[in-house]
C-alpha cells in the first residue's frame, strides 16, 4: 500500500530495515536468549543519523515528529521487538524534554541523544503506581539550590544502560496528582543506584531495571517545566509515544507474518505446499488485513499528532490498541501456521509471540487505553449536545 | 590525501544472462549492485580522508544507469562520482578497461592512492587494479588487509598471503587492491542519503577522456570468450565387494589405473 510517506521518511524507512536485515536480523535470537542490550545496533542507528529524527534540526536531528520515530520502530521491529526498545525507549525518556524542556535543557540533553551518543529512559512506573498512575511515592524535596530524591521506580526500559532519565516524582504529598513533577536524572549521580535486571517473557534484549533513590541530590535546574506538572508532563509525553509502542507492534506482526508466509509456501503436506489450503490461506488473509488496518491508523494518527493536533489522547490510544491486540494474534497464528517449528525457540516466531505481549501491556495497559477512548467519546458526545 | 576508488557495477543475483553473440554478460535490466570487495575499498579510501584530510573520488565505467549506484556512494562519505560511459567501452576485457580507466586518472588534477576491490565477483579476475598500476607508471599491492603507516608520498601496507601477511612499503602514488579483511564497510547515513540526492555524477565520454577508441571497449580487447558455460561435475561411484583384504587390492588396483598411484615395491 503506498502511504505517501515523503522521499525523506522513504529514506529513513529503508536505513532502518537495512539495519533491521543486515544487522538486527541474525543476532536476534541469540541476544534474546542471552538477554543481551543491543549497544552495538545503537552504533549502527548513530551512524545512520537515525538516533535523532525526532529531534530538532537546531539540536542536532532531522527535525521529523513521531511519524518517523514510528518508521524507524516498525521497521527495527520487524527483525527485533525487544532491540527496537533501545532506540523506542529513548523516545519516550526524550520526549519530556522536547516537549517540557527549556531551552538550557534541551541544549544539554538532546544534541547527545541525536547523536547516538546517550540513550534516554522515562520513569513513571512504581510498586503501586501502574495503571493508577497516581500512586507514585517517590518524593522530591527542595533544599537549597537541590531536590533531594526518595524512592524506587520500576520496571523501567533501559534502566541502567540510559544515560538520561525522565523521573516522576511527588513534590506535594497533599495535593495527589497535581503535587507531581518531572526531573532529568543522570546516570552515576550520587545516591541513584538500580535494581536487578528483570527475568522477562518477552523484549529481552531490551534491559528491565529498578531505579533506586537514595538522597539522591539533583540540581533544581533539573526541574522539567514547573513543580506540579508532572503528571501533565507524563500524560502528553504518552500520548505521543503510544504511536511508538503501535508501531512496535506493527513491526512484530509484520515480522511473524512474513515467516509464516514463507514457511506456508516451503512447507508441504499431503504431497502440496500448505500455503494450498484454504484453512492456512483464510488465516494469512486475516493476518494481512489486520497488519495493514492497525499500520494505516498508527501512521494516520502520526500525521495527525505531527500536524500539531492538540486532542491526540483518544487516537494514541486506538493505534496503541488495534495495533497490540493484532500484534497478539497474528504471532499466536503465525505460530500455529508454522506448527511445531513455529514452537521451536531456534526459530523466530514462538519469540515474536513472547515479544508481542508486552505491546498490550505496557505504556498503559489496552484496558487503560479502552477507558480514555471511551472517557472522550462521551466527553466529545456531552459537547455538541449543548 | 586525494584518493581515487575504482568500482564496478556486477550483477546482484546468480540468474545472469549473457550476451550469446559476445559471450559478455547482459548487464541492462537485471538488478545491480555494487562489488562487494569494492565496497570494502570505498570504505577504507574514506577512512584515510576521515584521517588526513583530502577527498574521494569513486571511478566507474559502465553503462549509465551505474550512476545511480555511484550516487548510492556519497551517503557513505564519497565526495565525487564519476563515470566513464560511451558505446565505445562497450565489451572491454581487462586490458581495454585499465586502459580507460587509466587515461581518465591521467586526466585528474592530482590523486596520492588508487584503491580497488581485489576483484570482482563476476569476473574473479583479479587484473584491472594491477593493470591499472602498470599504465599508469606506479607501484601496486594487492590483497592488502592492513594499512599500518600511511603519509605524503609513503604507505606501508599488509598484504595478505595464503600463510600470514607480508609487510610491504611503496611510495605514492600507488594502487592497493583491498581484502574484506580490511575493515567492515559503514552504513548509509540519512544525511549523506540527502547530500547524495543533490550530487552530480560526473558522465564522461571517450572523446572526454582523449581516449583512442581502437584501445576501448571490444575493439581494444584482445580477450576473446569462446564460450561460456556451468562447468559440470560427474561423480562417478565404484563399490569394492568382498573382504577387506579384498577390497584393499581392488581398491590399490582401480587408483593405479588411474594413475593417481604408483607402485613401490
Amino acid at each position: 500500500m503506498n502511504y505517501f510517506l515523503t522521499e525523506e521518511q522513504e529514506m529513513i524507512k529503508e536505513l532502518a530495515a537495512k539495519i533491521a536485515d543486515e544487522k538486527i536480523a541474525p543476532i536476534a535470537i541469540e541476544y534474546d536468549h542471552e538477554g543481551k542490550f543491543p549497544h552495538d545496533i545503537v552504533k549502527y542507528l548513530a551512524q545512520s543519523d537515525l538516533c535523532g529524527v525526532y529531534i530538532e534540526e537546531k539540536y542536532g536531528g532531522l527535525g521529523g515528529g513521531v511519524f518517523e520515530m514510528a518508521l524507524v520502530v516498525e521497521e527495527l521491529s520487524r527483525a527485533c521487538g525487544g532491540i527496537a526498545l533501545a532506540f523506542a525507549g529513548t523516545g519516550l525518556g526524550t520526549y519530556p524534554i522536547i516537549l517540557f524542556g527549556n531551552e538550557e535543557q534541551k541544549q544539554k540533553y538532546l544534541p547527545d541523544i541525536a547523536a547516538g551518543k546517550h540513550l534516554a529512559a522515562f520513569a513513571l512506573t512504581e510498586h503501586d503506581a501502574g495503571s493508577d498512575a497516581a500512586g507514585v511515592r517517590t518524593t522530591a524535596t527542595l533544599d537549597g539550590d537541590e531536590y533531594v530524591l526518595n524512592g524506587t521506580k520500576q520496571w523501567i526500559t533501559n534502566g541502567g544502560e540510559a544515560d538520561v532519565y525522565t523521573v516522576i516524582a511527588c513534590t506535594n504529598k497533599d495535593k495527589g496528582a497535581r503535587g507531581f513533577s518531572a526531573f532529568i536524572v543522570e546516570k552515576d549521580t550520587p545516591g541513584f543506584t538500580y535494581g536487578k535486571k528483570e527475568d522477562k517473557m518477552g523484549i529481552r534484549a531490551s534491559c528491565t531495571r529498578e531505579l533506586i533513590f537514595n538522597d539522591c541530590r539533583i540540581p533544581k535546574e533539573n526541574l522539567l517545566a514547573r513543580e506540579g506538572m508532572g503528571f501533565i508532563v507524563a500524560m502528553k509525553t504518552l500520548d505521543r509515544t503510544r504511536p511508538g509502542v503501535a508501531a512496535q507492534a506493527v513491526g512484530i506482526a509484520t515480522g511473524a507474518f512474513n515467516a509464516a508466509l514463507k514457511y506456508s509456501r516451503e512447507r508441504e503436506q499431503f504431497g502440496q505446499p500448505i500455503s494450498s489450503f484454504q484453512a492456512v490461506q483464510h488465516m494469512l488473509a486475516d493476518m494481512a488485513i489486520q497488519i495493514e488496518a492497525s499500520r494505516a491508523l498508527v501512521y494516520q494518527t502520526c500525521r495527525h499528532i505531527d500536524s500539531g493536533a492538540k486532542n491526540i489522547s483518544k487516537e494514541s490510544a486506538m493505534a496503541k490498541v488495534i495495533a497490540s491486540d493484532t500484534a497478539m494474534k497474528v504471532t499466536t497464528d503465525a505460530v500455529q501456521i508454522m506448527g511445531g517449528y513455529g514452537y521451536m525457540r531456534e526459530y523466530p516466531v514462538e519469540k515474536m509471540m513472547r515479544d508481542a505481549k508486552i505491546t498490550q501491556i505496557y505504556e498503559g495497559t489496552n484496558q487503560i487505553q479502552r477507558n480514555v477512548i471511551a472517557q472522550e467519546l462521551i466527553k466529545e458526545a456531552a459537547k455538541q449536545k449543548k | 590525501m586525494d584518493i581515487i576508488v575504482c568500482v564496478k557495477q556486477v550483477p546482484g543475483t546468480t540468474e545472469i544472462k549473457m550476451n550469446k553473440e559476445t559471450n559478455t554478460i547482459i548487464r541492462e535490466g537485471a538488478e545491480a549492485i555494487i562489488n562487494p570487495f569494492d565496497e570494502y575499498a570505498i570504505e577504507e579510501g574514506v577512512r584515510i580522508k576521515e584521517k588526513m584530510g583530502g577527498s574521494v573520488t569513486v571511478l566507474s565505467m559502465g553503462i549509465p544507469k551505474v550512476a545511480d549506484l555511484l550516487r548510492e556512494t556519497i551517503a557513505v562519505g564519497v565526495d565525487n562520482a564519476v563515470l566513464l560511459t560511451d558505446r565505445a567501452f562497450a565489451g572491454a576485457d581487462t586490458l581495454a578497461t585499465s586502459y580507460a580507466l587509466a587515461t581518465a586518472i591521467k586526466n585528474m588534477e592530482s590523486y596520492d592512492l588508487i584503491v580497488c576491490g581485489k576483484q570482482a565477483i563476476d569476473g574473479d579476475t583479479a587484473q584491472v587494479g594491477p593493470s591499472l598500476a602498470e599504465k599508469l607508471g606506479i607501484p601496486h599491492t594487492t590483497n592488502v588487509k592492513k594499512i599500518e603507516e600511511i603519509k605524503e608520498g609513503y604507505i606501508r601496507c599488509q598484504r595478505m598471503t595464503d600463510d600470514g601477511y607480508e609487510t610491504i612499503e611503496m611510495s605514492l602514488p600507488a594502487v592497493i587492491t583491498v581484502v574484506k579483511e580490511i575493515n567492515e564497510p559503514r552504513l548509509p547515513s540519512l544525511k549523506g542519503k540527502l547530500r547524495a540526492k543533490k550530487t552530480e555524477v560526473k558522465l564522461l565520454t571517450a572523446e572526454d577522456i582523449g581516449a583512442d577508441v581502437n584501445l576501448c571497449g571490444l575493439k581494444g580487447s584482445p580477450t576473446q570468450v569462446i564460450e561460456t558455460f556451468v562447468p559440470e561435475f560427474e561423480v562417478k561411484a565404484e563399490m569394492f565387494e568382498g573382504s577387506a583384504k579384498e577390497q584393499a587390492k581392488s581398491l590399490a588396483d582401480a587408483l593405479l589405473s588411474m594413475k593417481y598411484a604408483k607402485r613401490v615395491d
